[in-house]
């Protein structure tokens, strides 16, 4: 048995419940979900230490053996995405003490992120394909909560894209889980591969894999299915937007990563240079529409498109090396694209808006701030020593070798109008002087809390910490996504530890 | 019988996704109500539709006596139709408080967060 298997997913789901027995006392809500996502990453870290020693962790549910029970596997890769779980929820924890208005908190906020949390944690453990539909589910649920929490004309206007956009790719999901149970008659993702491997027709394989990739596409935000993320993710409180641009959209990456390198790699000639037109397309079209934009969360939420881009075009270059620089990648961006939209709330709080035209002086005012942005904005261009510059050297480079020159040089260019997005936003907040009309550093808003200075900051410096020590300390990072890869690349790895010898 | 269900569930899909692309929101969750049902019977057909004792074991026995139905896309679906139950009262809601914050229930009106 691996306690540390379970806990990620269970921390998060009793702690939940136990927050909804404590609805009346926010105060006790409050302090346990700090309690709580820090377990959550110790349990974590438990969890990567001894999955690094295993190679993979197993557990049946129920005690049935493996293709008959719902098992929960972790490999390198989740154990890194729920080690990034861990320290998103501890950060955004931190964050929401001082920045969720009181309302929301009375309302639900902390159980409704404890239950995001087990959802995003039950999606990288599972082994199962059916049930990972059901933790995405959980995932999207406590989403769609969070989305509209505080019910303003622009949360709702946004909620119904973001809704209904989520749930047609859930059905077509569903759909394809049927087709693949029809075609396979298992559920469990390792039996699935071997079943898969041996199948005399692999046109209908590729059919469904067709349509995981519509389904997963649309939970990544990948071209040309991005449309619903743009328009929701900045209408809510920004503690919600954070937790969304780092966790969600990485699911569907996640979700992309698992099912073709295990299952559907029968005709990768097909099905992944549609994967590479998709991620060349999608950093394009994100960075280009950030150009357009001058509110700070917008211009942030199609960066998260077009970053998607380069995971996704490590995955479909299908090298080891394109796969390195894509988990890299995934390690990098949920941390710095955390760190990007937690300052915007910051910056919101001292000046009251997101317009970019209606802020300014920031630097003047507060020069720590400004180096705060400076940090994850210039990670996020792939400015050297920072954790992007390497996460986008391996993924080029990777490029370069696979002799993908079109791509790679979209790549390219995308890394150089990230940069200009980031000037943008640091000529207008921080750089131009303060517009006449907007008044002084106060507080606007009647529902922000005044103090709690410490709770907007402290997730500011630890992310920003992480992102320096990813950039400063390459090697060890480099070696475990090189780990993560070279379980990916060997399916039969990832089979072996799931079927054991029942099967040989 | 199969291919008479492949057409309904191909039915289902097309009047969900064309109640999906018109413009009121009321018609939007009807699409997204169809669309779930579509799903879940699409399982139903590809897993086969054998006809089958229920697949319970007799006392002592190791393998079932006759032909059985398969449980699983029962499971599968029973468990489709508990979320999509959750996530339908959720959209119901969601368009009512729309309604009620927008003043309108025409899509084409709610396109402030679009640019």
């Amino acid at each position: 048995m691996n306690p540390e298997l379970a806990l990620p997913i269970l921390i998060p789901l009793v702690s939940g419940a136990v927050s909804v027995a404590l609805w009346r006392s926010v105060r006790y809500q409050r302090i346990l979900a700090v309690v709580a996502t820090a377990l959550l990453l110790a349990a974590s870290i438990w969890l990567l230490r001894s999955t690094m020693d295993q190679g993979f962790l197993v557990m049946e549910m129920g005690g049935w053996p493996a293709p008959f029970s719902i098992v929960f596997v972790s490999d390198i890769l989740s154990a890194i995405m729920i080690v990034l779980t861990g320290i998103i929820g501890l950060a955004i924890a931190i964050y929401s003490l001082a920045s969720t208005p009181k309302g929301h908190e009375k309302f639900g906020y902390y159980p409704l992120m404890h239950l995001l949390l087990a959802g995003v944690a039950g999606s990288f453990l599972t082994g199962d394909i059916f049930n990972l539909f059901v933790w995405f589910e959980v995932m999207l649920l406590a989403s769609f909560a969070l989305l509209t929490l505080g019910g303003e004309r622009a949360q709702m206007e946004g909620a119904i894209k973001y809704v209904t956009l989520n749930l047609f790719s859930s059905a077509i999901f569903l759909s394809a889980v049927g087709l693949l149970y029809g075609t396979v008659g298992t559920l469990n993702m390792a039996d699935i591969a071997q079943k898969v491997a041996t199948l005399e027709d692999p046109g209908m394989v590729t059919v469904i894999s067709m349509m995981f990739m519509v389904s997963f596409g649309i939970k990544a935000a990948a071209f040309p299915l991005f449309f619903w993320l743009p328009a929701s993710y900045h209408t809510p409180q920004v503690a919600v937007s954070a937790l969304f641009a780092g966790l969600l959209t990485k699911v569907g990456v996640y979700a992309l990563y698992r099912v073709f390198t295990l299952i559907f790699t029968q005709d990768v000639d097909y099905t992944h240079t549609i994967l590479l037109w998709a991620a060349a397309l999608t950093m394009l079209t994100g960075v280009l529409g950030a150009a357009a934009q001058f509110e700070f969360r917008r211009i942030l939420s199609f960066h998260i498109v077009s970053q998607i881009g380069y995971m996704i075009l490590g995955l479909a270059l299908f090298t080891p090396l394109a796969i390195i620089g894509g988990v890299f990648y995934i390690m990098h961006h949920i941390i710095v694209k955390t760190n990007l939209f937690l300052v915007s709330g910051i910056v919101y709080r001292l000046q009251g808006s997101y317009e970019l035209k209606d802020l300014g002086g920031v630097y003047k005012e507060k020069p720590i701030l400004a180096l705060l942005f400076l940090i994850p904005a210039l990670s996020l261009a792939g400015i050297p020593p920072l954790s992007g510059f390497f996460a986008k050297f391996v993924v080029i480079r990777a490029g370069l070798e696979a002799e993908a020159y079109v791509v790679t040089g979209i790549a390219l260019l995308v890394g150089l109008l990230t940069l200009y997005s980031m000037i943008k936003i640091w000529a207008e907040v921080f750089w131009k002087k303060t517009p006449e009309h907007v008044k002084s550093m106060s507080l606007l808003k009647g529902d922000v809390k005044k103090s709690h200075s410490w709770a907007y900051h402290i997730p500011v410096v630890g992310l920003a910490v992480c992102t320096l020590f990813i950039g400063l300390n390459g090697q060890p990072i480099y070696e475990l996504a090189e780990m993560a890869a070279d379980q990916l690349m060997n399916p039969e790895l990832y089979i072996e530890a799931v079927l054991g010898g029942a099967q040989q | 019988m199969e291919s008479l269900m492949a057409y309904v569930v191909g039915i289902l899909f097309a009047a969900a996704i064309y109640m999906m692309l018109r413009r009121s929101i009321v018609k939007l969750v009807i699409g997204l109500m169809i669309l779930s049902n579509a799903a879940n019977l699409l399982i139903f057909v590809v897993s086969g539709m054998t006809r089958g004792a229920p697949p319970l074991l007799p006392e002592g026995a190791e393998a079932p006596a006759g032909a059985i139905a398969d449980p699983l896309p029962q499971a599968l679906i029973l468990t489709a139709i508990v979320i999509a139950f959750g996530v339908l009262a959720f959209a119901v809601v969601l368009i009512r408080r729309a309604y009620e914050v927008v003043g309108t229930d025409d899509l084409d009106q709610m396109k402030d967060t679009d640019t």
